[in-house]
């Protein structure tokens, strides 16, 4: 009953309405993709090993003996028999234990075999979002991102992983295997993505409070679109284009939030919070807590500890009708 | 203190045949005490018999009345009585912290429990578990058990046992009283640095942590030397090492594994606390330091923990299987063999937690191997249990029922483990609900189920009552179904990426609904223990009472009185077989020469069992108890300041003086 | 015997230890504190008095989780680029037992908001009032006038000398000179 996984796995998901964004299973890289057949390869032999195994409790609930037999004696056919049925079950185990040993270091070599990209990341792990950085040899071509990495599609991509404060750990699962982000230490990992798609990532590795908001996604698409994509990227902050959001801007100058927010472009160069310069452009705000609209940018501002508490962006004070116009400013900084 | 019993005393041990039946007091060995003369005052066992035997003795070695007789005793029953019921609190605590995350993750975004209260939560639970519930029962059942079932009188180092449990008593309560004081410990119950280190977790709380596992330790390392030595001196005459009983085998390894893994812990813990309170750097990488050498030190106790909590289950297990199938252990020596091996493969496996830390891959697979392998002593194990449930006449009690779950259960988590040992598909699903789905199915399968299958068995040795069988019957049912609709999911939760220790989930990842099945799990799995704890206190009260022997099962422990009398065995049994009360059905052979006024012990070799020496046991002292109390002050006091360590050795140093200060005991004066 | 242990644990449970509270919303009160501070005169010497106090100023800086905030907005808001790790540069020390315009967490906030002459400037507006306070109470830690219990311990960086936690408690005294590097050109 217990073994019936898959069926039982197909059933679960259209009750969740999972949008399958975030599932091993739902493998859309080279390296997901072998992980999730070695998964349901691992399944079958050990589902397998199981039922034999519950079979024959079973049917060693029998009663064999008669009522009143000796409980110290033993016949010796039986226990010959016995003997060899369990050497030769332990042989078969030993025979299983070695091929999936075997198996899971080729997929090992696989996994871990690093091709050459063109791209590298660098991607630091900080309480509780992801600061991205994509790496050029052209200085003035290198910049900054928060929780959402861009790639084309069907190449790989190098990721160094580097944490500014406690154990992060990178996991898109649809793509490959987590890597933790170690302080004082820099890992690696190779993401590479076969399809088009939105595929979304986790901090895996405890790192306090809101440790279960610390999100990310993985853009896949085109070159085409992923150059298109970098242009815009590396460009500075689009000036407000109306009044409204003009209003928005020197809100947002005057206040704290450039105390810890960077714009390209503008007077705010804080460090240490996410870049937002493009920050309209990105799908999601607050580590991949809620979607980029207005109304959640103003909800955000007005009340962050609402949404995750503890974390490190304040409360700060702002007139009523100052929230609307800074959240248009943002919005618009496509 | 000791005396060379003379050599022909016990020579004819082995010879058992000849003393078997009933011949009490006239026994070989009584007629050589004419070779040292008992001075008159002193009354033995030969000289006396009957109901006058045991009424004696048992005022030799009973415990006094009153709060401070309560607090001074060194009974191993008394003191294994306490460490078990309180093992069980800190189970119930442990599981009241589980049903209260279950509620908050029921659905998503849910603000039931903040992240704050959840953090601490969660590593309340790991820890309790862990340390405060894991560690000691398996324990518990050793303090009390193992000298009943190797026919000693008491425990060894009875006064080392009594300090244990206060030890670990107190350090127990102070990190609860520290959680309900808003202090818990709130970094998991591994508390990796840097997030448990001085920069990322302020205050108090990672301190309690840390020096809650000081305490833990302590107890633990007491407790596993008193198990070792008694298995290996104090076992009645004729237990040679292929007598000895399989649940006795598995405490004896489990306390080697606990003996060599837990002064990794200790290592770290304190290391950590010296980072937090003096400034060290230990785990700074800016100073030298390294974060992953904590995870190296943690892991290295934290893999033989898994094995020390599963070990005692496997002693559990192999009791329970023999009696209920009315059939002796197939394949002992495959079953002892596989403990051992299981006991050293521990210790090679640690690393299999740290996959996705970036290691050097071929060492990493290194540790996939061995990680694999250690499938084969357990599937030995599991083998030789079903052959001896295949060739017995399988009685269907409520232990034997929940031993069945086990079955089910563990295997089943034993597999899955399979895949974590992976290196690949560890980077999938390592830190996710399916590793908390996993390593549920080994610890509640591997341990809480034949815990219970224990408790039901041994409950009228303990209580001198039995338990009721219609309420276990029900009990192992919604536990077993509680369980698996709890645990089974969270496969699947895990697989979908959930990953462990969040506080909530946003709604459109889809694990709602999975979640919510595991909460209702709970809820049930919660109540199995609900109507457990009712059972135990109903039947307590006014379950039927027990026979010595109720289940008519083999051991020596079934030998003694329900509840056993303070001196466990009015004279000491002389064992012939693995089985001694199915091979002497009528009566036992016993030896016969102890005082009945001293608390005289034989102590015996450590292959043959021969008996070698007479021993005297330790009195009841006050003692151990206040070293307890000297030893907690110091280190709670060191939590707040280093210098506790200085001025708290005073108290210390004044109660192990007390403790160690030399008696003129009777027998020296002869 | 049970029943005792339940009730002292009660008694315990309701006493619970404000020292480790986490209170991350910001406090509505603080933004309200300023005409409860008397404030110290903007001059050097010796500071005005500091008697009446609203109580707020205990709650940050007896409370760890506060106090290591503080010490991380330290840092990112820059306050070691004059004052160093409260040795004082072109800024005056701060972990000594000297201060010009008042030692008390009240006059340290007053400091932050409205800055002070000779080249402190003010965060009023630039830095949340509740992150003023964190930062106060932190400041309060480096000369250990703070409880032992809820002092930072060391970061997981280089160090210059003890964590706050093992600096003697230190004493608030008026006066303290302004460093030649931050006087104004004459």
């Amino acid at each position: 009953m217990r073994r019936i996984a898959p069926a039982l796995l197909l059933l679960c998901l259209p009750l969740g309405g999972c949008q399958h964004w975030q599932s091993v299973l739902n493998a859309r890289g080279p390296a997901a993709s072998t992980l999730a057949h070695m998964f349901w390869i691992f399944v079958s032999v050990l589902a397998t090993v199981w039922v034999l195994t519950m079979i024959a409790l079973l049917l060693a609930l029998r009663r064999r003996r008669p009522e009143d037999a000796d409980p110290l004696a033993t016949n010796p056919t039986t226990e010959r028999r016995m003997t060899i049925t369990i050497s030769v079950a332990i042989g078969l185990t030993l025979l299983t234990v070695i091929s999936l040993t075997g198996l899971s270091y080729a997929a090992q070599k696989v996994l871990f075999a690093h091709k050459d990209g063109a791209l590298t990341l660098l991607v630091t792990g900080q309480q509780w979002w992801w600061k991205i950085t994509y790496e050029d040899s052209q200085p003035n071509r290198v910049f900054t991102t928060a929780n959402e990495i861009h790639i084309p599609v069907g190449e790989p991509v190098l990721i160094k992983l580097e944490s500014s404060d406690v154990i992060h750990s990178f996991w898109v699962p649809s793509l490959t295997g987590k890597m933790d982000a170690i302080t004082g230490r820099q890992n690696q990992i190779q993401i590479q993505a076969d399809r088009p798609g939105i595929y979304r990532g986790q901090c895996a590795e405890y790192c306090g409070l809101q440790h279960a908001h610390m999100g990310l996604i993985v853009v896949a698409e085109s070159r085409e679109d992923f150059e298109r994509w970098r242009e815009q990227q590396i460009s500075s902050a689009i000036p407000p284009g109306d009044e409204e959001r003009q209003r928005g801007m020197e809100i947002f100058m005057s206040k704290p939030c450039i105390m810890c927010h960077q714009i390209r472009g503008t007077d705010a160069g804080g460090k240490i919070a996410p870049d937002l310069t493009h920050v309209g452009s990105r799908r999601y705000i607050a580590a991949g807590t809620l979607e980029t609209t207005r109304g959640n940018i103003a909800a955000w501002i007005v009340d962050p500890h609402g949404v995750k508490p503890g974390v490190n962006m304040p409360t700060i004070q702002l007139e009523p009708d100052e929230v609307q116009p800074l959240a248009s400013y943002l919005e618009g900084l496509k | 203190m000791t005396r060379a019993l003379t050599s022909h005393e016990f020579d004819a041990v082995p010879e058992v045949t000849r003393l078997a039946t009933g011949e009490r007091g006239g026994l070989p060995g009584v007629q050589s005490e004419a070779d040292a003369p008992p001075s008159p005052d002193e009354l033995r066992d030969d000289q006396v018999d009957g109901p006058e035997l045991s009424a004696r003795l048992a005022k030799t070695w009973g415990t006094e009345k009153g709060l401070i007789g309560a607090l001074s005793t060194v009974d191993h029953k008394i003191i294994g009585r306490r460490y078990i019921i309180t093992a069980i609190i800190f189970l119930f605590l442990g599981g009241l912290s589980a049903v209260a995350m279950r509620l908050q993750l029921a659905q998503p975004e849910s603000k039931l429990i903040s992240p704050d209260l959840y953090n601490q939560l969660f590593t309340m639970h790991g820890t309790t578990m862990m340390f405060l519930f894991g560690v000691p029962i398996g324990e518990a059942f050793a303090v009390y058990l193992v000298p009943l079932m190797v026919g000693a009188r008491n425990i060894a180092f009875p006064r080392l046992n009594a300090f244990s449990y206060y030890v670990y008593l107190f350090g127990g309560i102070m990190i609860w009283v520290a959680f309900m004081l808003n202090i818990g410990p709130d970094t998991g119950w591994f508390s990796y640095v840097p997030l448990a280190g001085p920069e990322f977790s302020p205050g108090k709380r990672v301190d309690f942590w840390a020096q809650m596992i000081t305490f833990t330790e302590v107890a633990g390392i007491a407790v596993a030397i008193s198990v070792i030595v008694t298995v290996f001196k104090m076992r009645a005459p004729g237990m040679t090492l292929d007598r000895i009983p399989l649940f006795v085998w598995a405490e004896l390894v489990n306390s080697f594994v606990i003996v060599f893994a837990l002064p990794a812990v200790v290592t770290a813990s304190a290391m950590l606390i010296l980072d937090r309170l003096v400034g060290t750097h230990f785990f700074n990488p800016a100073e030298g330091g390294d974060a992953l050498l904590y995870q190296h030190l943690f892991w290295f106790f934290g893999h033989p923990e898994v094995y020390i909590i599963f070990l005692p289950a496997t002693g559990w297990v192999s009791a329970i299987v023999v009696t209920f199938a009315r059939r002796q252990a197939f394949g002992y020596i495959a079953l002892v063999l596989s403990l051992i091996a299981t006991g050293f493969l521990s210790f090679g496996l640690w690393v299999h937690h740290m996959f996705t830390t970036g290691l050097p891959q071929l060492g990493a697979s290194f540790f996939t191997a061995s990680s694999m392998l250690i499938a084969i002593p357990n599937g030995i194990q599991i083998f030789c249990w079903i052959a001896t449930l295949w060739d017995g006449r399988p009685v269907f009690r409520t232990p034997l029922l929940f031993v069945i779950g086990f079955f089910f259960i563990f295997v089943a988590g034993g597999l899955s483990g399979i895949m974590l040992a992976s290196v690949p598909l560890d980077t999938q699903v390592h830190d996710t609900f399916f590793v908390v789905a996993h390593f549920h199915y080994v610890l509640i399968g591997g341990n809480v189920f034949p815990l219970l299958g224990a408790i039901y068995y041994w409950f009228p040795k303990f209580a001198g009552r039995m338990m009721s069988e219609r309420l276990g019957k029900w009990h192992f049912w919604l536990a077993f179904i509680g369980f698996n609709v709890t645990f089974f999911p969270m496969h699947i939760t895990g697989l979908m990426g959930m990953p462990r220790r969040v506080y909530t989930y946003l709604p459109e990842m889809g694990w709602g609904s999975l979640n919510l099945i595991s909460t209702i799990g709970a809820v049930l799995f919660f109540a199995s223990f609900v109507l457990f704890l009712y059972n135990i206190i109903s039947s307590a009260r006014r379950g039927p009472v027990a026979e010595p022997n109720p289940w008519n099962a083999g051991t020596l422990e079934w030998a003694a009185a329900s509840p056993p009398l303070p001196q466990n065995f009015d004279r000491v049994p002389v064992v012939t077989n693995r089985e001694p009360l199915w091979a002497n059905r009528d009566s036992l052979p016993v030896v016969a020469g102890l005082s009945v006024e001293n608390r005289e012990q034989i102590v015996s070799t450590i292959t043959h069992g021969r008996a070698d020496l007479r021993e005297s046991s330790p009195e009841p002292s006050i003692w151990p108890f206040l070293t307890a109390v000297a030893t907690t002050i110091t280190f709670v006091g060191s939590i707040f300041t280093p210098w506790a360590v200085v001025w708290g050795s005073i108290p210390l140093a004044l109660a192990l003086i007390g403790w160690f200060w030399p008696k003129t005991s009777t027998e020296d004066e002869r | 015997m049970r029943q005792l242990l339940i009730l002292s644990l009660s008694v315990l449970a309701l006493a619970a230890c404000e020292r480790e509270d986490r209170e991350y919303r910001a406090n509505p009160v603080t933004s309200e504190t300023e005409e409860k501070i008397a404030l110290s005169p903007l001059s050097a010497g010796p500071s005005g008095p500091t008697e009446q106090r609203s109580g707020l100023g205990q709650q940050y800086e007896e409370n760890a989780y506060h106090i290591a905030q503080g010490k991380r907005l330290y840092i990112w808001f820059n306050c070691n680029g004059c004052h160093a790790h409260g040795g004082g540069d072109s800024g005056p020390p701060l972990l000594d037992d000297r201060w010009i315009y008042g030692g008390q967490i009240e006059n340290i906030v007053q400091t932050i908001r409205e800055g002070r002459p000779n080249g402190m400037p003010s965060f009023r507006g630039k830095v949340p009032d509740d992150q003023i306070w964190q930062i106060a109470a932190y400041v309060r830690s480096m000369g250990r006038n703070v409880p032992k219990p809820a002092a930072p311990g060391r970061n997981d960086d280089m160090h210059p000398g003890p964590a706050e936690q093992r600096r003697p408690p230190g004493e608030v005294m008026d006066g303290g000179q302004i460093p030649p590097a931050a006087q104004m050109p004459q």
